[in-house]
């Protein structure tokens, strides 16, 4: 868990019936956090390097180049925590 | 005489700020406005100078601040043309607002089979507090249709209205779609019913002209935090003679004239304080209604026709500008003068999510989601929504801004 106090901010839950998961990462290190991720996961799609659409262990996803992902189709929060630090890790 | 807007943004200090390295285009003003300086040094000052617990005090500090909050109230009710500050109860914001009609005029009025009429457009805060009420009163909710251009649909309203109707609960301005109700005529058909009118100017008291005695509600609600004022203040306005007659709605100092213990009933006897002092239990915010104050005034200044004139021809610019985008379809009416400054929007194969992520990057904050009008997504089957809202510090340029980012968006 100390993966996520390093690196995450704060994980929203947002509204609309996709119920998707917005990770918000620790802006000084995003970019540390955005090559960390790229190494890991499968990158399907970049557009003009500012989203990279990835795959992860059958995990679909978008990373912002801000320093911010959207996770769909996950259970909870839990859940979103486990691939981050698997990712980070 | 004109709004100039790039005079008005010297006052805002917050859009110096870049976000991404981009300069701040905040397009997000229906969630909460950003505020002036005047109102940011009015809340420092009040601290630095001021503060004091209001009323029933009689050194210079309690004077001080109790005189400032009570022009705080008089501010505000000349600000909607209520007839005078008994009408105005400073309260959170504006679900707090309809919280206190729902409890202290519904508990007390309502009665089994009674219904509420509540539109399919309201923003949550003017739906989920009447559905609890019901509950607890043994009444029914009713809900009026909205067309498919966002409108409500007043010949619906008209047919489900009835004698057993006691309040009315509709939005003057849709939090989703910007249109904004003829509530003129709304109170007109309630009346017609013996019912009471609740409005929820949330959207419509920040961007619109708004006379409550030429309009005839019965209840206004509205926040300050949306009209360049601090959050944890709005008001509820109330005609006098119904305010008079209701319950309150929290109990503590304040809201008393006096509480003297009965020795033979070993109870207490409990009178209230006179309007709109009633409503306001416990140590009120009372910086909040400063800042509110001062807000007011900033609005006052600039002339709330010219703020409807200039967020009117930001729409129009904006919904023509958005035209040109092949693949972002706007909901709603298309009609700029039936509306205000805002556009729910959507990219096609995007969800609303990563359009509003996206624009963050380029350092444009829209929101992103149901807007907490669930029901109306419902109704216009969309699974959330993308809203860019404007206010009177935006200019041309950003939205020339935002349309070449969706642009670029359209790419994906």
């Amino acid at each position: 868990m100390a993966v996520l106090e390093e690196y995450v901010a704060r994980i929203e839950e947002t509204c609309g019936e996709e119920k998707d998961f917005i990770v918000i990462f620790k802006y000084d290190k995003k970019d540390e956090i955005v090559a960390k991720i790229l190494k890991k996961a499968k990158t399907e799609k970049s557009i003009s390097n500012i989203i990279f659409e990835l795959t992860f262990k059958g995990v679909s996803f978008r990373v912002y180049k801000t320093g911010k992902a959207i996770f769909r189709n996950l259970k909870g929060k839990d859940e979103v925590r486990n691939i981050i630090l698997e990712l980070l890790s | 005489m004109m709004l100039d807007p790039y005079q008005i943004r010297d006052d805002f200090p917050i859009l110096k700020r870049k976000i991404n390295n981009y300069p701040l285009i905040y397009f997000d003003n229906a969630a909460t406005s950003q505020k002036p300086k005047q109102v940011i040094d009015t809340i420092r000052n009040y601290y630095e100078n001021h503060n004091a617990n209001v009323h029933r005090a009689v050194h210079t500090l309690s004077q001080e601040a109790s005189q400032l909050y009570e022009e705080a109230h008089e501010e505000t009710a000349k600000f909607i043309h209520a007839r005078s500050m008994e009408e105005i109860v400073f309260v959170r914001g504006t679900t707090e607002a309809i919280n206190l009609v729902a409890y202290a005029w519904g508990l007390h009025n309502l009665e089994k089979n009674d219904e509420i009429l509540v539109s399919l457009m309201e923003h949550h805060s003017n739906i989920v507090p009447w559905e609890i009420l019901a509950k607890l009163r043994k009444c029914n909710v009713t809900y009026t249709e909205v067309t498919a251009e966002g409108s409500l649909n007043y010949e619906d309203l008209t047919s489900k209205i009835s004698n057993k109707t006691k309040i009315v609960c509709v939005s003057h301005v849709s939090n989703v779609t910007g249109i904004v109700n003829d509530v003129r005529k709304i109170a007109q058909i309630t009346h017609e019913h013996d019912a009471l009118l609740l409005v929820d100017g949330a959207q419509s008291v920040p961007h619109i002209p708004v006379d409550v005695k030429d309009l005839d509600v019965d209840f206004l609600a509205f926040s300050g935090h949306k009209m360049l004022g601090p959050t944890g203040i709005g008001a509820l306005y109330g005609k006098s003679e119904i305010l008079e007659k209701m319950e309150p709605f929290q109990g503590g100092g304040e809201m008393i004239k006096e509480v003297s213990f009965n020795p033979a009933t070993k109870r207490c006897n409990i009178s209230w304080n006179t309007l709109p002092w009633k409503f306001e239990a416990g140590t009120p915010n009372i910086c909040g209604g400063i800042g509110l104050m001062e807000a007011i005034k900033y609005l006052s200044n600039i002339g709330m026709e010219n703020v409807k004139e200039h967020e009117e021809t930001l729409t129009d610019y904006a919904m023509k500008g958005l035209q040109e985008c092949t693949n972002v379809k706007v909901y709603g009416s298309k009609d700029v003068s039936l509306k205000c400054g805002i556009i729910p929007f959507s990219v096609e194969g995007l969800s609303s999510h990563d359009i509003a992520l996206f624009l963050d990057n380029f350092g444009i904050m829209v929101r992103s989601g149901f807007h907490c009008a669930q029901p109306l997504h419902q109704l216009f089957k969309l699974s959330s929504s993308a809203r860019a809202s404007f206010y009177i510090y935006n200019i041309r340029e950003e939205i020339n801004r935002f349309i070449e980012v969706l642009g670029e968006i359209e790419q994906i």
